[in-house]
């Protein structure tokens, strides 16, 4: 038997921008074990609640993540309004899967981008992060942020689209679609792709129940749960099934965000349809009181937020489960026994967001 | 010392932000922005590093991560603080675990505003980076140092 030796992963390395620290055990070139050690970017931002009231508390949930941002200031305020008994105007409900879902493309494309780089295929890094930015233009000109929107507000949205900008949004968005259609083309049918990918990280269908796997990493071994199903926000209006494969490999995750990309374009084609003109917001009086649990569909997953209000305006406890805290279990599960190369392409297979994860 | 400045590495580290201004120094090497045609390179070696950018403000835990990084950099260095968070620790300067911004643990030589900062602005940090680099290079060829 070969000797073991311990590498440390991190928390400063060149494939990820954040820091996560992982101690590999390994033996030759094989992973034995990896322990995670995580807290490095731990804020205590759920203890802020004391100092910033229910209202202004919407911002500092958009900043949990910078990626997710709009999805996390969504959810906070969803639960804040699910206590408050708001009912938040239909226009504002499409608007905000608009930008729910124009985050989860740009995401997956940044994903797509981070992914690529990990094993060194840098021109498509660059392709994606291209295509990433006519996204984060729309974003630009719909809420005026790139990363963090501050669109969202309790009550309903805080900007509306102009039907004459819609249309041309609409435009732009059919020339990206077949843009990112054909740059996924070009990843998933590559050779090399499919070689450091297929048969790498496996997570079997039970592995991913009862370690708790959210999102794509859950849909890429075969279980269709997307919390979109449950019609949070207006999501029971618009036609949708989740995407889910069966192989439970790297591949397959990579296969289950290229296909809600595209999924992510129709929905939004669908609420451009559906939307009437109306308010976009509801006045909002009083303080919340009683507890919620609040959960939504975030690139990465779901996410849980839970609310506990006593009638003031600061909140008594927030908690946040983000999706790639969830996520580690199921990382630390496929990397025992993969090869040692092949760590920083199963760690980006499951969207590392560090800062979700630690909050 | 020409050459140099006209090809700055830059290491990143991510203290504890909330990725939406490391996603915006990696998009500054995008295409759209692309500091590599300026020589800008992002590399992973500390040893390597002309310029250290830390976004996010400083904990206890990554503390010595980040004097490590700053310790193994050759002389002459420039750090920049970017983002709200680096400066002074911003929404998040409440938290019980946040110290406040880089200055508490490293001397900071550009302070960049925003939240979360544009590609833009970072870019123009790493040029005023450059500057301070030269005069530091300037200082230490005085001494008699290199």
């Amino acid at each position: 038997m070969s000797e073991r030796t311990i590498i440390p992963f991190g928390p400063q390395h060149p494939v990820l921008p954040e820091p996560i620290h992982l101690d590999l055990v390994v033996e030759d070139e094989k992973v034995i074990e990896a322990i995670p050690s995580i807290g490095f970017i731990h804020r205590g931002l759920e203890r802020l609640v004391e100092k910033k009231d229910y209202v202004d508390y919407v911002y500092v949930a958009e900043r949990i993540c910078g990626i997710c941002s709009f999805i996390h200031g969504l959810t906070y305020c969803m639960a804040i309004e699910e206590l408050m008994k708001v009912q938040v105007p239909d226009r504002a409900q499409y608007l905000r899967i608009i930008w729910s879902e124009l985050s989860r493309i740009h995401s997956h494309l940044l994903w797509l981008g981070l992914t690529a780089d990990s094993f060194g295929f840098e021109s498509m890094f660059m392709q994606s992060w291209r295509l990433r930015e006519q996204i984060l233009d729309i974003i630009e000109e719909t809420t005026g942020g790139r990363v963090i929107f501050g669109s969202a507000k309790i009550g309903g949205v805080r900007r509306d689209i102009s039907s004459v900008k819609m249309d041309e949004i609409m435009k732009k968005m059919n020339v990206y679609r077949k843009d990112i259609a054909q740059l996924c083309e070009q990843f998933m049918k590559d050779q090399t792709v499919k070689h450091r990918m297929q048969g790498v990280g496996l997570l079997s269908r039970a592995d991913a129940i009862s370690l708790g796997a959210v999102g794509p990493m859950l849909r890429g071994s075969g279980i269709a749960q997307d919390i979109r199903s449950t019609g949070y926000s207006g999501y029971d209006r618009i036609g949708f099934t989740p995407v889910t494969e069966t192989a439970g490999d790297c591949y397959a995750r990579c296969m289950v965000r290229m296909r809600e990309m595209d999924a992510s374009f129709v929905m939004i084609e669908q609420c451009v349809g559906k939307m009437t003109d109306g308010p976009i917001e509801v006045k909002v009086t009083g303080n919340p009181a009683g507890e919620f649990f609040m959960r939504s569909e975030q690139p990465r997953g779901e996410a849980i937020y839970y609310a506990k209000a006593n009638g003031t305006k600061f909140l008594s406890r927030l908690r946040v489960r983000t999706p790639t805290f969830a996520n580690i279990p199921p990382l630390l599960a496929t990397l025992a026994g993969c090869q040692l190369a092949d760590v920083p392409v199963i760690v980006l297979t499951i969207d590392p967001c560090i800062s979700c994860a630690e909050r | 010392m020409g050459m140099l400045s006209r090809s700055p590495w830059v290491i990143h580290y991510d203290g504890s932000s909330c990725n939406g201004c490391d996603i915006e120094v990696l998009a500054a090497l995008m295409p759209r922005f692309d500091v590599e045609r300026f020589g800008v390179v992002n590399t992973g070696n500390p040893k390597h590093a002309d310029i250290l950018l830390l976004t996010g403000s400083i904990n206890e835990q990554n503390k010595p991560v980040v004097l490590n990084i700053y310790n193994q950099m050759p002389e002459p260095k420039v750090v920049l603080a970017v983002g709200i968070c680096a400066t002074s620790g911003g929404i998040f300067r409440e938290c019980y675990n946040v110290l406040g911004g880089v200055d508490k643990v490293l001397p900071v030589d550009v302070y960049v505003p925003g939240c979360a900062v544009r590609p833009e602005s970072i870019i123009d940090a790493v040029v005023k980076g450059v500057g301070i680099l030269e005069e530091k290079r300037a200082a230490f060829k005085a001494a008699g140092k290199a």
